[in-house]
Parts: structure tokens; sequence; C-alpha cells
């Protein structure tokens, strides 16, 4: 009888301890996952802080780390990358006028001139034209130049400029609203144009550029600075010379086309912004904007239908066009308008709508 | 069964409790380190991203642009008075502070006088009074008149940097080891960079006033070598697209150069649109940037830009 008790104490002992080994056995079992479970969880909510504090490390690859301490460590983000420079561009409103204001543009060039200063041209404003035709006395397919009757020359000019109106009015007169001329050293800005043609309608028989007074009742405009006729000022310049109202009576282009327009009843259009300053410019920038550059009795002075001055009231913040552009010049001015800026500068002039 | 399953339970979360004291304890001592080299090196917050920055209101973003201080300090000569004066009348009149350093003094334009023609001494004495001078201010721009500058741009480059840090940033070119930011392209230095170069001033060992090696270097060379002593290393500026924003040359020079390399795409190829310095442009032509930067533009594109910067008062060419 004792043996068996003992023998039952034995095995409740061996069994108690057993089953305390078994249970001890099971708590660290369930020790060892928790732990493990709570590690794992824990480390993903902890990661998402870590991946701030990793972003302070620079990650550039000209940034060093100093040979010393690492108090001195370099915290703070080195991203040397200023995003966002062309990002937040917002062009919907230029995009819509390049649809509701069609301009076709001809270049009065050369076949000497194509190389050096219409390719230029081809390369830089005339991309922002609806449509854009070379002036030459040879056709040149690469450039689409167009080979008009006539010879080179200055006293040429006039021919030049009436056959090109004609060239145009008779294969892509419906293809614009209004029709713009330069010449191969003459920048322009066409969304500002299109900003200026959008108050006007092309039915209506009007004209835009740098105004000079002399010579003519209502003013001309100034060849080298480029004008843009309406629509209907180009259907009257044509009819002009079909009923032989308007001749080829100077090769002064610019007068004579002045003073053919000005018979057929076509205005002579202000195109200064609403602070009253230029918008066509009959010189480089430079010119304009530096005081004193020119002398006071240079005929310039005496041109001009309106007063304007030199320094910083010479110029409209959205200017049409600059002359005598060489070719660097193009492209120096293509970078300013078009991508150089200040971040997030307030500019001091705005029109209504900006 | 019952009394293992509670083992296992108990067990568990045990483990897990232990587990998350032990992290905790482990983060809080990292954290308490990090807070203490906090109040050590840097007393500023850095500022938050662009995309952040867009969701404030207006007033706030003003402020936020307003908070970003310029102090520019321009190395002139007599001789190049005509440059002076141009950088007087454009660039320098966006900058918080700018404050001209001439080798001697001249009547007609207020400046300070350095009283010296060797250029290192001037580039050392510049930057004492600057730092002792420039209180308030984060960022110190060093510029020679010859150059042209958009602080605008200077500043949205410097938006997401913290002044409190250690930063030495320009054109930088590699001279056997070192690396240097030029001069003529302009350079920045945060407020701690400066901190930390007019400390070492008055070693005369790491940066003496008669220039480190036997031969003369050049004044940006010597302040190279001075804030390498210092922990502090040249870092050249690029935009997104890898173009340098600091230029030692002017637009006229890089657009030679993109025409002979890129003929395909020379506007794009040349500089970059946030463009910070040029150099070389002759003083009139100081004028037309004025106007082409800050004037000048196509009508209908507008930019939303998370910084806003007002036109100087007392100013008509921008």
């Amino acid at each position: 009888m004792i043996p068996l008790q003992k023998w039952k104490s034995k095995r409740t002992f061996l069994s108690l301890w057993q089953c305390s080994l078994q249970s001890l056995l099971v708590f660290a079992f369930g020790l060892g996952i928790g732990f493990g479970l709570s590690s794992f969880l824990l480390r993903i909510v902890f990661e998402e802080k870590k991946q701030e504090h990793y972003s302070m490390i620079p990650n550039d690859p000209h940034g060093h780390l100093p040979d010393d301490s690492d108090s001195q460590v370099l915290q703070g983000q080195m991203n040397f990358n200023a995003d966002h420079g062309h990002y937040a561009e917002d062009k919907t409103v230029a995009e819509d006028l390049y649809k509701k204001v069609r301009v076709l543009c001809w270049v009065m060039t050369g076949p000497q001139n194509l190389e050096t200063k219409a390719k230029h041209v081809n390369a830089t404003w005339t991309k922002h034209c609806n449509k854009v035709l070379y002036m030459s006395s040879i056709e040149d397919k690469e450039l689409n130049a167009v080979g008009l009757d006539v010879k080179e020359g200055r006293d040429q000019l006039y021919w030049k400029t009436i056959k090109a109106f004609h060239y145009v009015y008779e294969h892509y007169f419906d293809e614009a609203d209004w029709f713009l001329k330069a010449d191969d050293d003459t920048f322009v800005v066409l969304e500002n144009l299109r900003m200026l043609l959008s108050k006007y309608k092309p039915d209506q028989p009007i004209y835009f550029g740098r105004r000079f007074k002399p010579f003519s009742k209502q003013g001309y405009m100034s060849g080298g600075a480029g004008y843009v006729l309406s629509k209907e000022a180009l259907r009257r310049f044509i009819e002009g010379f079909k009923t032989k109202q308007c001749t080829h009576f100077t090769s002064v282009e610019d007068l004579a086309l002045g003073r053919c327009l000005e018979t057929m009843n076509v205005t002579a259009g202000d195109a200064r912004d609403k602070n009253k300053r230029e918008s066509f410019h009959p010189f480089v920038p430079e010119s304009h904007l530096v005081k004193s550059y020119g002398a006071k009795t240079f005929w310039y002075w005496s041109y001009n239908f309106y007063p304007t001055e030199e320094g910083p009231g010479c110029c409209s913040d959205l200017a049409i066009s600059f002359h005598y552009v060489d070719s660097i010049h193009m492209y120096e001015l293509e970078y300013l308008v078009h991508h150089l800026r200040a971040y997030g500068y307030k500019y001091r002039y705005n029109t209504d709508t900006e | 069964m019952i009394s293992e399953g509670s083992s296992f339970i108990k067990g568990m979360l045990l483990g897990g409790l232990f587990c998350a004291v032990v992290t905790l304890l482990g983060d809080f001592n990292k954290g308490h380190q990090s807070t203490t080299d906090h109040h050590h090196h840097h007393h500023h917050i850095q500022a938050p991203s662009e995309e952040e920055l867009l969701k404030l209101p207006e007033p706030k973003r003003l402020e936020l642009s307003q908070n970003i201080r310029v102090y520019c300090a321009i190395l002139v000569q007599p001789r190049e008075l005509s440059y002076w004066a141009a950088v007087k009348e454009t660039w320098s009149k966006h900058c918080d502070k700018a404050e001209f350093y001439s080798s001697e003094n001249v009547k007609v334009f207020h400046s300070v006088n350095l009283d010296t023609k060797d250029k290192w001494l001037m580039l050392r004495n510049a930057l004492k009074h600057a730092y002792a001078n420039g209180k308030g201010y984060s960022w110190y721009f060093v510029a020679l008149p010859s150059t042209f500058a958009i602080i605008e741009n200077l500043k949205f480059f410097l938006l997401n940097k913290d002044p409190g840090q250690p930063f030495y940033i320009g054109h930088t070119v590699k001279s056997g080891e070192l690396e240097y930011a030029e001069l003529e392209g302009g350079l920045v230095l945060s407020v701690e960079a400066l901190r930390r170069l007019v400390g070492v001033f008055s070693d005369n060992v790491k940066c003496p006033e008669q220039g480190s090696a036997l031969w003369k270097l050049t004044e940006e060379k010597e302040l190279a070598v001075c804030l390498k002593y210092t922990g502090v290393f040249a870092e050249n500026a690029e935009d997104s697209e890898g173009k340098e924003i600091f230029n030692t040359k002017s637009v006229n020079a890089l657009i030679k150069e993109a025409l002979a390399e890129k003929p395909q795409e020379v506007v794009k190829g040349c500089c970059s649109d946030v463009a910070i310095t040029f150099h070389g442009q002759s003083p009139n032509h100081m004028q037309v940037l004025m106007y082409g930067v800050y004037r000048l533009r196509p009508y209908g594109h507008t930019f939303h830009d998370s910084l806003i910067f007002l036109p100087p008062v007392d100013s008509d060419n921008d």
C-alpha cells in the first residue's frame, strides 16, 4: 500500500513536474512568439519614422562627410535638384489663344541669308506661329522657302512684299485670321501678339506695328519691327493692286504699304499696352532700355507717332517684337522670353486677366 | 490543456510586452541623443517641401518666402566703376541686404573700405565684416560686379536647405585634391559655414592671412582650403535636369557653345530655366537681363510657384 502511495505521489510529483515543465515550455514558446510578433509589428511602425530620418542623410554625390566626429555630421536635406522650375506651368490661356487667333508669319529673307539668319529664326520664334513661310527669290524645300518672282536687293523690298502677300492670299488666306510680316533679323513674341489681336476681329480693316508719323496722314508701320494685317486688311491690300488704287510707287516697303492701306481705308492701330508703352520695337532691347544710348538728334525721335522714352518706360512687359537681332541674340531672346524667369516673382505690370 | 493554453497566452503577452519595452527604451535613447545634437548644431526648423508649401494660404507663403534672407557681399575695385554702378542699379536691389566691399574709398558710391588690393585679404575681411554685421541673415552670397544674379532663384534653390548646416555652394572646379567654388559664378555660404570660417580665420597655421601655400593661390582656392579645415566642402549646384545654375560665363557665350555642341536644341541645351548667375555681362546688358528676367514674358503662361517674392521698392527696371 505504502509503495503504491509513494509511487502515486512520485507519479503525481513527476506528472506535476511534467505538467509545469510542459506549461513552462508552452509559456516560453508563447514568450518567443509574443516577442517576435511584437518586434515585427513595431518594426513596421517605426520603419516609417526611420524613413524620415534616412532622408536627412546626404544623398548627393557631391556631398562629403567630414573626417571629424559625427557631431558634425551633416543633417538636413542635401537635395541640389531645384525641381519644379517648369512643373507648375499653366499654358492653357496661351494654348487657347493659339487656336482662336491664328497667325500666319512670313519672313522676308533671301538665298544668301538662309543659313546665316533664316535658319536661326526657324529654330526660335517662328515655332510659335500657326503657319510660317520664308519669302525668298529661290525656292528652298528644307526651310520651306518660297521662290517668288523677284530679284534680290534693297530696291526690291516692296516688290517682294507685294508678291509675298499675293502668294499668301492665293494659298493660305483661309488658314489664318492675321498675317504677320517680319524680317530675318526681327524677333517676335507670338503669344503677346495674339493677346493684342484678341481684342479685335479679323474682319476689321486694321493693322498694327511700330507706328511712325512722317510722309502719311495716319502714319505707317516700321518694316523692321514687323507689322500684322487683319484678314480684311490683307483682302483690301490685294484689292488695291487689282483695282490699281495701289501701285509700286517706291521701293521703301513700309512707307509704301502704309500708303496703300491708308488709301484702302485700313486703320493704323495703336499697339501700346495699358500703360501706353510700345510693343513693337525697331531696335534691340539694349538700345531701348539703356538711357542716353543714342543721340537726341537721332531720326528715331522725330519718327515716333506716339511719345516714347529710353529706359524702362520704352517697352511693354508684353513686348511683341525687336529688330536688328543677330543669330546669337535670337537664341538669347528666346531663352529670356520662354525659359529664364525669376521664381515666385510677382510682376509689377499685370494685364486685366493675369 | 486549459492551463497550457493560458500559459501560452501569458507567455505571448509577456513576450510582447518585453519586446515593446526594449524597443521603446532603445528609441528613447536614440531620440535623446538626436535632441542634444539638435541643440548644439541647429536652431532652425527645416523648410517644408514644395508640395506642402503650395497647400498653405498665400499670406503664410509670403511670410515663409520672407524668412529666407540673403546678404549679398559684392567685392569691387574702383576701376570697375561702370560694373559697380550697373550692379547697384540692377540685381543687388533684390538682395535683402547688399553691401559693397571696396579695395579703397570711392566718393561716388558708398562702400565698406577694406583698404587693400590683396584679393584674399579682401575676401577674408569682407566675410568677417558680413558675419559681424549680418545678424539675422541665413545665407551669404559673394559675388563680383561682373556677375549678374537672380536672387529669387537663389532663394528657391535654398528653400529646402537648413542654414544651420554648413553649406558652401557654387560652380565648382577641382584642382588636384581641392574642390572649390569659382568666385565669378557667385558662391553662397550658410550662416553656419560662415561662422566656422570666421572661427578658423584666427588660426594662423590652417588659414593664414598671407595665404597657405608657398606660391599664391587664388582667393577662391584659399577660401576652399580654410573651409575644408572646418569640415565644410564645396558643392556644385545643378537643376533637376543636371544643368548648371551658377554660371561662370555669359548667356551669349553659353549659347555659342550650345550652337557648336548641341545645334538641335540650343535654347534648352544652353542654360537652366532657374539659373542663378551669369558672368561677363556688360553693364548695359545687365539692364537687358533685368528686363528679360523680371518683365518680358509670353502672355498666357502662368506659374503656380510655392514662394512669393514682391518687387523691391524704389525700382523701375524690374
